[in-house]
């Protein structure tokens, strides 16, 4: 009996029945607590790219005190109503729904870090990134001061990059290298910042961090995704530079 | 009928809950009969989560996780599966746990579930797992199957936790992201490239197993 093909579909579809019920059980139950850890995972990225955060830092309370944000177009004009119609809020843009759209169409969330006294004044930028890495997606954060030139802090992230080559890039040590550099060369131009090939260990000029050694297409995946999107975001902050968009705020 | 009641059964002597036999089947595989270094199994998670020890340590209490309760459940039903359709079954439970596993550490531990990712769904594929419910869960009675999962779960667990131990140490300079030669004041400690690569996995785990049979004189015939 145990061998008959009837015996065998029964057997088949009450294990499916369990299996299935149990698997959509679990993901139901564990959603809400996911849906949290990606919010908390999302946003100690945004903090992390202009402060080091400490393990136990309440970040959800900080991000509410010092981050306000907004979404703007590739012309630098502030989106206000999402595709459904309603409000357009920043932490809500998928950023690699976006990343597929061509860059003109794309939404660009942008997160102002504000001054810890005087709640109106915005001590930097904070734009999300996201481009290809070596073997799969990298993302991430990038920090700019108050007139969008140089860059005050970056925070990296990726998918499947190579442990202890490529997977550097999320290490503290190397985010470093970027504080302080600044996006224009002496001619005014947009040139973003490049990681040159291989790891020197010398200063280099403001425009250019070292390298990662062995790493050299993760590097690139980086600076590519980096000149992309400060070039996209560049009107946003003409505008924030001749005040008008300091104004709509 | 009444023949049966007056003849008393004869009552089977119930074994020991750690008897010699029951012990041996938890204490083969963490070094005679391992797993990983002489079955030779689960060598790819081993190469591929061993640089540091954290991941690792996460990556074996699933895989003990998914070891222990697929033999159990294997082994309870193991007189309903038809057996033609026994391995399919089989990798229907495993898929299951791992899944569960995968889902918890998703909400709970989000951090090691970026870092981890893919790897704790290859559990599925680690022929561990299914090689224990073949060779033992399908014939055997749930609680030894659960020691027998046990046994080969901490014998996979305490491998790769040793080759994590080396590569960190030598790869990163730390031990759980713990700054070892730092402490000790060795502030520029020259760490190794290979160790953070798969090839000083290999490495490692050749000088483990070598180390591990010159003294159990285990030799492959």
């Amino acid at each position: 009996m145990r061998q008959s093909n009837g015996y065998i579909i029964l057997f088949t579809a009450i294990m499916t029945i369990i299996v299935g019920g149990l698997l959509s059980v679990t993901s139901q139950v564990l959603g809400p607590a996911q849906k949290k850890s990606i919010e908390l995972d999302t946003k100690s990225q945004i903090l992390g790219a202009v402060m080091n955060l400490e393990k136990g830092d309440d970040i959800l309370g900080i991000y509410d005190q010092r981050i306000k944000s907004l979404v703007v177009d590739i012309n630098g004009e502030e989106i206000s109503t999402n595709a459904k119609g309603g409000a357009m809020v920043a932490e809500e843009v998928n950023i690699l729904k976006n990343f597929k759209k061509s860059t003109e169409e794309r939404e660009y969330p942008v997160f102002m870090y504000m001054n810890a006294s005087d709640s109106n004044q915005v001590d930097s930028y904070i734009l999300p990134l996201y481009g290809n890495g070596l073997w799969d997606k990298i993302w991430g954060f990038v920090a700019m001061d108050k007139n969008g030139e140089k860059i005050m802090g970056v925070s990296f992230d990726h998918k499947g990059e190579t442990p202890g080559l490529g997977a550097r890039i999320r290490d503290k040590q190397i985010q470093e290298r970027y504080k302080g550099k600044s996006i224009y060369n002496e001619g005014g131009e947009l040139v973003s910042v490049y990681m040159i090939k291989g790891e020197k260990g010398e200063p280099l000029d403001p425009n250019h961090v070292d390298g990662l050694s062995g790493a050299t297409l993760t590097a690139k995946g980086v600076n590519e995704m980096l000149k992309s999107y400060l070039t996209s975001y560049e009107a946003y902050f003409k505008k924030v530079n001749s005040g008008s968009a300091q104004a709509s705020l | 009928m009444s023949t049966e009641t007056l003849e008393k059964p004869i009552k089977k002597e119930s074994e020991a809950l750690f008897s010699k036999r029951r012990q041996r089947i938890v204490s083969d595989p963490l070094n005679e009969d391992n797993p990983i270094t002489v079955q030779v199994l689960g060598i790819c998670s081993a190469l591929a989560v061993t640089v540091k020890m954290e991941p690792t340590l996460i990556m074996s209490i699933a895989v003990v996780f998914v070891i222990v309760f697929s033999n159990l459940i294997i082994s309870l039903i193991r007189n309903l599966v038809p057996t033609r359709i026994r391995i399919i079954v089989q990798l229907a439970v495993i898929a299951t746990l791992v899944t569960l596993v995968s889902e918890v550490l998703k909400a709970y531990n989000y951090e090691m579930y970026k870092v981890l990712g893919a790897f704790v769904g290859l559990i599925i594929t680690n022929c561990i797992v299914m090689g224990r419910l073949e060779a033992y869960a399908m014939g055997n009675k749930p609680y030894d199957s659960i020691l027998d999962g046990l046994g080969s779960g901490f014998g996979y667990a305490w491998i790769i936790l040793a080759v994590a131990f080396f590569r960190e140490l030598f790869g990163s300079g730390s031990v759980f992201d713990f700054k070892v030669f730092e402490a000790i004041g060795w502030t520029n400690f020259p760490t190794n490239g290979l160790m953070v690569d798969s090839i000083g996995a290999f490495i490692v785990l050749g000088l483990i197993i070598w180390v591990q049979r010159a003294k159990t004189g285990y030799v492959e015939n």
